[in-house]
C-alpha cells in the first residue's frame, strides 16, 4: 500500500473515533472541549520542529522558526487555558466543601 | 520503535478527548491529552535529527512565554476572542510547515501527492489562519460585528477561487515556487472575505468551523511530511470542529451555506420601527425584586449581553439571595447564547454556579409553564417568540425558549433596540412581560439591595 493510502485510511478512521468520542459531550463542556481540541491541533508542532531543525536555507530557518512559535502558542495557551476553565467548573457538592 | 511512542500520543488524545466530554473527567482529560503532546514533542526532538537547534529552542521558548501569558492574563468573557487566536496561529503553524517543504526543495522531483497535500496545506492553514483573526478582530469589536457586504461579492469571491485554483495547478504543474507564494497570498485574502460577511452573532458557527480547519490544516500537514500522529490529531480536531458546527447551526435552524453566505441581518431591519411605538411595561429594580422575591421557582436566561456586563458574578450574587429566601432557581442556556459554544456555562462556572443548575434547551423549555419567574438578562434572539409565531420572520424556525408561558417575565436589556438581525421581538410587548432598562450588572446589583428591604 501506498504511503498516500495509508495516510488516508489513517486519516478516515480517525475522524470517525472523532465523531463517535465526541458526538455526545453535553453543552456544558464545549468550550474547554472546543479549546483542548484546538490544543491537540497544536500537533503540528512536531512537523514545525523538524521543518525548523533540518532547514539549510535562511528563509527555511524562518519560516520553521516561526511555524515553532506559532504552534508553541497554540499548543501551551491552549492546554494551560482549558485546565483553567475546567478548574472552575464544579458540581454542588464540591462547591459547598471549603475551599482547598 | 518512534512509531510506537507516536502512537501512544496519538493514543492520549483520544482518551483526553473521550474524558473531556464529561464534566467530572474533563480536568484529567487535558491533562491527559498535553502529556501526549509533551510525549510527541520530546520524541520528536530526541529522533530527529535536529541540527538547528538555535532556531528550535528560539521558537519553543517564544511560543511557551506568549501562549502561557496569554492563557494566565485571559479573561473568561474573551475565551472566544482567545480560541480564535489559537485556531488562526494552528492554521499558521500548518501552513508554515508546508511552506517549508517548498523552500529549497527540487521542486520537480516531489510526487504528485506531495505536491497535492503542500498546496491543500498552505490553501487550508491560511485561509484558517486570515479567517481567525478577522473573527477575533469582530468580537473584540476592532471589525464591525455587523456583516460587511457589498455588490458582487459573491462575484470576487467565485473569481478569487477560480484564480486560486488556476495559480495551484499552474505552480504544481510548472513546478514553480513562486505559483505557491501566490497560492498563499490568494488564500490568505479569502479567509478575509469569507469571514467579513457574517454577522458578530454568528460567530460560534464561524468558530467551530475555523476550529475544524486548524484540524484540517494539522491533517494536511501530517501528509506532507508523512506523519500519523499529525493525520489522526488533525481528523480528531476536525471531526469535534465539524460536530459542533452542525449542533450550532441546528440550534438556529440554519444551513452552514446560509450562516455563510447569506450576510445574514442586512434584512428585516424595516419590520422593527412598525412595532416600536407598542407601549411596554417598565420595571424598575424594586418591581423585579418583589415579582422574584416572592416566586417559588425562577429561571434565569443568560444572553450576550451578560458576558458583556461582566455581569456572571451580580447574577450568582442575586441567585444565591433568592434562594435563600427558599426559591428553586436554574440557569436556561440556549446553545448560540454567547460567542461560542458552551460560552456561558464557562461565565457562570467561573461565578461559581454548579453546573447542575444549568439546564440546556431540550431540559429548560418544559419547565416554563410551571416557573413563576423569568428573568432574561441580555438575550434577545432566543427568546423572541416571532420565531416561533411569525412565518415571514428571518428566524423563523429557530429553536426558542417558549418563556411566555411562564407567569412573569422581566427582560433586562440596555435598551429597545433589536438584536443583531434587526428583528423585532413580541415578547417585549406582551401583558406578562416586564422590562428593566439597564446595564444587566446594575440591574442585577441594584435588584439584590432591593430584595433585602421587602
Amino acid at each position: 500500500m501506498s504511503t498516500l493510502l495509508v495516510g488516508v485510511t489513517v486519516f478516515v478512521l480517525a475522524a470517525f473515533v472523532g465523531f463517535e468520542v465526541i458526538s455526545k459531550v453535553p453543552p456544558t463542556l464545549h468550550t474547554p472541549l472546543m479549546s483542548g481540541a484546538n490544543a491537540i491541533s497544536g500537533i503540528t508542532i512536531i512537523g514545525a520542529l523538524t521543518a525548523a531543525g533540518l532547514g539549510a536555507t535562511p528563509l527555511a530557518q524562518v519560516l520553521g522558526f516561526l511555524a515553532v512559535a506559532t504552534a508553541t502558542v497554540n499548543v501551551v495557551g491552549g492546554f494551560f487555558v482549558t485546565d483553567r476553565m475546567l478548574e472552575m467548573f464544579k458540581s454542588r457538592s464540591e462547591r459547598e466543601r471549603p475551599e482547598r | 520503535m518512534t512509531a510506537i511512542l507516536y502512537l501512544a500520543s496519538a493514543v492520549a488524545f483520544i482518551v483526553g478527548l473521550k474524558r473531556l466530554g464529561a464534566p467530572r473527567t474533563a480536568r484529567s482529560g487535558n491533562r491527559i491529552a498535553a502529556l501526549g503532546m509533551l510525549a510527541a514533542i520530546v520524541i520528536t526532538l530526541v529522533t530527529g535529527g535536529i541540527v538547528n537547534w538555535g532556531v528550535v529552542l528560539a521558537g519553543l521558548v517564544v511560543g511557551s512565554v506568549v501562549g502561557a501569558w496569554a492563557a494566565v492574563r485571559v479573561q473568561m468573557t474573551a475565551m472566544p476572542q482567545m480560541v480564535a487566536i489559537f485556531n488562526g496561529l494552528g492554521g499558521a503553524a500548518s501552513a508554515l510547515v508546508a511552506a517549508t517543504e517548498v523552500v529549497g526543495a527540487d521542486l520537480p522531483a516531489l510526487p504528485v501527492e506531495t505536491v497535492v497535500t503542500i498546496l491543500l496545506s498552505i490553501l487550508i492553514g491560511s485561509i484558517t489562519f486570515t479567517g481567525s483573526f478577522v473573527a477575533f478582530g469582530k468580537l473584540q469589536g476592532l471589525v464591525p460585528g455587523r456583516p460587511l457586504t457589498f455588490p458582487g461579492q459573491r462575484f470576487v469571491n467565485a473569481v478569487l477561487t477560480v484564480v486560486l485554483v488556476g495559480f495551484a495547478i499552474w505552480a504544481g504543474v510548472a513546478s514553480n515556487e513562486a505559483g505557491y507564494w501566490v497560492v498563499a497570498s490568494i488564500s490568505l485574502l479569502i479567509g478575509v472575505m469569507a469571514v467579513v460577511p457574517i454577522g458578530g452573532a454568528d460567530m460560534p458557527v464561524v468558530i467551530s468551523l475555523l476550529n475544524s480547519f486548524s484540524g484540517l490544516a494539522a491533517a494536511a500537514a501530517g501528509f506532507v511530511i508523512e506523519s500519523n500522529p499529525l493525520i489522526i490529531g488533525g481528523a480528531l480536531v476536525g471531526a469535534a470542529g465539524l460536530i459542533l458546527t452542525v449542533q450550532m447551526t441546528e440550534a438556529m435552524n440554519r444551513s452552514l451555506a446560509n450562516v455563510l453566505f447569506a450576510g445574514f441581518g442586512t434584512e428585516g431591519a424595516t419590520s422593527a420601527a412598525t412595532m416600536s411605538d407598542k407601549p411596554v411595561k417598565r420595571a424598575t429594580a424594586e418591581d423585579a425584586a418583589i415579582s422574584l422575591g416572592y416566586a417559588d421557582s425562577i429561571m434565569i436566561v443568560p444572553g450576550y449581553g451578560l458576558a458583556v456586563a461582566q455581569a456572571q458574578h451580580a447574577v450568582r450574587k442575586l441567585a444565591d439571595a433568592l434562594e435563600e429566601r427558599g426559591a428553586n432557581v436554574h440557569y436556561a442556556i440556549h446553545p448560540v447564547a454567547g460567542r461560542m459554544p458552551g460560552h456561558m456555562n464557562v461565565l457562570l462556572a467561573e461565578a461559581d454556579v454548579p453546573y447542575e443548575q444549568l439546564l440546556d434547551l431540550e431540559q429548560a423549555d418544559p419547565q416554563f409553564p410551571q416557573t413563576d419567574v423569568v428573568l432574561i438578562l441580555g438575550a434577545n434572539d432566543v427568546v423572541n417568540t416571532s420565531a416561533r409565531d411569525e412565518p415571514g420572520s428571518p428566524i423563523y424556525g429557530m429553536p426558542i425558549f417558549n418563556v411566555d408561558r411562564a407567569g412573569t417575565v422581566i427582560v433586562v436589556k440596555r435598551s429597545l433596540s433589536p438584536g443583531f438581525a434587526g428583528i423585532d421581538n413580541p415578547l417585549f410587548y406582551e401583558d406578562n412581560t416586564l422590562m428593566f432598562f439597564a446595564d444587566a450588572k446594575e440591574a442585577l446589583e441594584q435588584t439584590t439591595a432591593a430584595l433585602r428591604s421587602i
